[in-house]
């Protein structure tokens, strides 16, 4: 293609914004609907998804280890214990906390009552084991458990695998939400367009009667769509953006030292406007490119 | 120039509108094509141009051959052709210039030569003076010129009309047999579809008569027929 059809069509496209105006204004509504409700969704999701790692990797395995009389025996047999652990597959982290830690760690939760215990302490010494993938906490834990000299081994059965499937379903549900909105949205987009494409029927029409290629036909068709994409994901943007800025900003110290922590600023705003703009420009350009398809078997 | 070989058109409705046509029409000839409404008038046109494909036979335009041509190649074909309507099919949003200029940006012409190339057609139909008017400012009569004056512009050897004076009043509609007689006068192959007996009977030329789909007579010098 020559540069100046390359020009032709880029001030074809522009002034088709123009000539269409209110269906231009239609679709570029259609598209800041749209990517509004995506954006506010993908934020939730992001952060939702964030909350449920944290929980996640907040699951731990407690190995109590069995109490030996002879103090050199017991050493040697925790570093084997320790050993066999980290040799299993899955196991992320192993690590040690001797029962004097235990009970500091009890005092400091429950009151300084409990230090008389610190002459003779009745804890286990422990260990703190971490799956590399937490769903399979369950199974790291039922093969600890058939090792030698554990005590008992805790992991909140039940509860955790509740915690998990609650996770699960709440990520898939919020993945075919997020699906069928921009199903939704291309839908609509392609809908809209349509109707500025039929407008022009006879345009097309005489474009081909006169030798036009389709490409020719289609491509300030093509670049129109694209601008009514990149156009209807600047208010989305915005919105989005001061809206998670001043949340963020007004939560965060609130949040602090908490499980829920909301994801900062920085990168998530970028990722979640990079994937606004992908998006509109994408819906732009496919909902003009199958709407002009139907109009080229002239 | 233009050949068709057996030719038949089935709509999908079931419609037979062309029913083995067979004819040879030679550069630089003159053709009318007349018959009853729904004779198969404009059907025969449309196969010249492909807007529509033959159900069976061969139709061959400047040596292209429809039967055979891919989709992608349409326009190639296109670029031979000039094609003329009742309802003129102009944009009505862009200027006299601007509608005979489009036919040159579509196939990438240079500036210059659109210019100079646009100028000299719609000096050619007399509209030189108007070149700024937007069609709606314009008289039927003016509204077919300017179509005239886009078809021709990329010096197509084949003109094709259909109906070209229907909409329009009797001495508009001479005027723009002058022009077409000009324009064949410069080696252009003109074929029209056409009721305007007058005009058929007066400017004698080549005659196919077409009805249910068939040649019934095709006469040089012939006159329009159906005097019943
Ligand atoms: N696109 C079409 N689909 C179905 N039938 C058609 C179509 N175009 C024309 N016809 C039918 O084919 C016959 C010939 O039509 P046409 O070629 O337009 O005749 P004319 O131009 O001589 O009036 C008519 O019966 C018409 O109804
Ligand atoms: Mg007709």
């Amino acid at each position: 293609m020559k540069g100046r059809t390359l020009r032709r069509h880029f001030r074809e496209s522009f002034k088709s914004l123009g000539r269409n105006g209110w269906m231009t204004f239609a679709s570029i509504s259609a598209v800041t609907v749209t990517l509004l409700l995506v954006g506010v969704f993908a934020i939730i999701m992001m952060n939702l998804n964030k909350v449920a790692d944290d929980l996640e990797n907040d699951v731990e395995i407690r190995v109590m280890i069995e109490i030996f009389n002879d103090e050199a025996e017991m050493k040697a047999e925790e570093e084997k214990l320790i050993a066999q652990i980290e040799n299993l597959p899955d196991v992320a982290e192993v690590v040690y906390s001797a029962k004097e830690d235990e009970l500091e760690d009890l005092i400091h939760d429950f009151g300084d009552e409990l230090s008389l215990f610190e002459q003779n302490n009745p804890l286990h010494n422990v260990l703190y084991v971490k799956a590399a993938d937490p769903q399979s906490t369950a199974d790291v834990a039922a093969q600890i458990e058939k090792l030698d000299h554990t005590y008992k081994v805790l992991y909140g059965e039940g509860k955790v695998e509740k915690l998990f499937s609650f996770l699960n379903i709440s990520r898939n549900i919020g993945l075919v939400l997020i699906l069928g909105l921009l199903f939704t949205a291309m839908f609509l987009i392609s809908n809209t367009i349509r109707i500025t494409i039929i407008a022009r029927k006879d345009e097309i029409e005489i474009m081909k009667l006169v030798g036009a290629t389709n490409s020719f036909v289609r491509i300030p068709f093509v670049l129109e769509g694209m601008w009514i994409g990149l156009l209807g994901s600047v208010i989305p943007i915005v919105v989005v953006s001061v809206v998670y800025y001043n949340l963020y900003h007004s939560l965060a110290p609130r949040l602090e030292g908490n499980m829920l922590e909301l994801l900062s600023v920085t990168p998530l705003l970028y990722q979640v406007n990079a994937l606004l703009v992908l998006i509109g420009l994408l819906i732009g350009i496919w909902g003009s490119f199958m709407s002009v398809r139907k109009f080229l078997k002239i | 120039m233009i050949q068709m070989k057996n030719v038949i058109k089935k709509y999908p409705n079931g419609v037979v509108a062309a029913n083995g046509i067979t004819v040879n029409i030679k550069q630089g000839e003159f053709v009318y094509v007349v018959g009853p409404s729904g004779a198969g008038k404009s059907t025969f046109i449309k196969l010249m141009y492909r807007e529509e494909k033959p159900t069976s036979g061969e139709v061959t335009v400047s040596g292209i051959n429809l039967s055979t041509l891919k989709n992608g190649r349409v326009p190639h074909l296109r670029r031979q052709l000039g094609v003329v309507f009742q309802d003129f099919k102009l944009l009505p949003r862009l200027s006299v210039y601007e509608n005979v200029a489009f036919a040159m940006e579509v196939i990438e012409e240079q500036p210059k030569e659109i210019r100079k190339r646009v100028m000299e057609v719609l000096e050619l139909v007399g509209l030189k003076h108007k070149v700024r008017m937007l069609p709606s400012e314009l008289s039927g009569g003016e509204q077919q010129r300017v179509s005239i004056a886009r078809s021709i512009v990329n010096n197509p050897k084949v003109l094709i009309a259909d109906e070209p004076t229907g909409n329009l009043d009797p001495e508009t509609s001479w005027e723009i047999m002058e022009i077409f007689e000009e324009i064949n006068r410069q080696g252009t192959t003109i074929v029209m579809a056409t009721h305007n007996r007058e005009i058929v009977n007066t400017i004698r030329k080549r005659v196919i008569a077409i009805e249910g789909g068939m040649i019934v007579r095709d006469e040089y010098g012939g006159d329009y027929g159906y005097e019943g």
